[in-house]
């Protein structure tokens, strides 16, 4: 083989040290810092725009909670401001029924007493009719006068029986 | 040791270009030193055609040279972490001198990888460093590497003599290893490529049965010089590691 002839080590090792070592300078010195560099760049490229969206994210969050709050607190006045309508509404319709029924009780009571009124004068002025005429048909049956109290009494009398 | 024109072995052949020898050294430019400037400039200027007007999102090309970087980068980080950075462009250098010199080898022109001298020369280079790199970082206290952890005492005599003899096989299985595959592969095809003759003359039509192996072994000779390259650089990061930690 001719790989095991030592004539040939020398010529093969002095190159492979020359070619070896160029390339580990051109590559150490030249072309691998080249591909650092563009690497590295695309590295602190993705790092800051990681970083701004988290930044972007931090600060929607920061706004989501802001609306949230005050949605919250919106309606939170809402609330206060339906309970206080209600409370009014309440207060107000409590006020007219109570003044409805003050009102509606004077006028039974004044419509009672007049009803009341009304009755005690019929029932004199039946009374004084009766009387009237049960004297007119007894002076007629009789023949003599009939004294007006006399009759009256007569009429309370009967009443009374008949109750 | 010339051997025949249509040995399988006369691939191997170094053939002088331009004789050279300062110094009193030979160092004639021969066809394998060819190939070793060709892969050199073949790997610069791939990097830096892929790195020219490199932009923030890749293209194919850039994509390219990309993968290679971050492949070895990661191999590195993931075996030695974050001390080993500074090993970086020897094991890319390593991996991609490697690759390219597999690879080359495969379209019929001459395999670097496949001299065994270069191989060990390499190997040799990786545990030289990963040696120095151990006794740099932990002094005396390196030796403690050759001292298995949990074994009874009275067994120490044995176990270190082992443990120092399988470090120093190391260069060996490391340089042997690529070597084997690249010649075991190179003169399987040619042996399988005088097939197609042979048989042919045997009995017409009969060579294209080893004709349809050939693509296929090809093939997996691609796959075998990739995976070499490979193996040599996770090797070395493997060793490193064990030199930066000094853990077993």
């Amino acid at each position: 083989m001719p790989q095991f002839d030592p004539s040939v080590f020398s010529e093969l090792l002095v190159w492979l040290a020359l070619t070896f070592v160029a390339l580990y300078l051109l590559m150490s010195k030249f072309a691998l810092p080249k591909v650092a560099a563009i690497i590295d760049a695309r590295a602190e490229r993705i790092q800051g725009n990681l970083a701004k969206a988290e930044a972007i994210q931090a600060e929607a969050a920061g706004v989501m909670a802001a609306y949230e709050k005050a949605i919250a607190d919106a309606k939170a006045a809402a609330q206060a401001e339906i309970a206080k309508a209600q409370a009014q509404i309440a207060a107000d319709t409590a006020k007219r029924e109570a003044e409805f029924a003050q009102r509606l009780g004077a006028q039974t009571q004044d419509a009672e007493a007049r009803i009341k009124a009304t009755k005690a004068e019929a029932v004199a002025q039946v009374k004084a009719i009766a009387a009237d005429l049960a004297g007119s048909i007894a002076g007629k049956l009789t023949g003599a006068g009939v004294d007006a109290a006399a009759a009256s009494a007569a009429v309370d009398q009967a009443l009374k029986e008949r109750a | 040791m010339a051997a025949d024109a249509h040995s399988p072995l006369a691939q191997f052949e170094i053939k002088p270009l331009l004789e050279l020898h300062p110094f009193g050294i030979d160092a004639t430019f021969t066809n394998a030193s060819l190939i070793m400037v060709v892969v050199v400039a073949l790997i610069t200027l791939f990097i830096v055609a892929g790195m020219n007007k490199a932009t923030i999102v890749p293209g194919r090309f850039q994509g390219m040279v990309e993968f290679f970087y971050e492949f070895i980068a990661n191999l590195l980080q993931e075996n030695t972490g974050s001390a080993g950075r500074k090993f970086f462009p020897l094991v890319f250098s390593l991996f991609m001198f490697i690759l390219a010199c597999n690879l080359i080898g495969l379209f019929g022109v001459f395999t670097v990888t496949s001299h065994i001298i270069v191989t060990f020369a390499l190997a040799l280079l990786v545990i030289t460093i990963v040696t120095a790199v151990g006794f740099i970082r932990h002094g005396a206290h390196f030796c403690s590497y050759f001292v298995p952890q949990g074994a009874p005492m009275w067994l120490m005599p044995l176990m270190i003599p082992l443990e120092i003899i399988s470090y120093l096989i190391r260069p060996i299985s490391l340089s042997v290893r690529l070597f084997a595959n690249m010649v075991a592969g190179h003169v399987m095809l040619t042996v399988i490529g005088g097939f197609v003759v042979g048989l042919n003359g045997l009995l017409i039509g009969f060579g294209v049965i080893p004709l349809a192996a050939i693509p296929l072994i090809f093939a997996l000779e691609v796959l075998v010089a990739l995976l070499q390259a490979y193996v040599f650089a996770i090797l070395t990061c493997i060793y490193l590691n064990d030199a930066i930690h000094l853990a077993h």
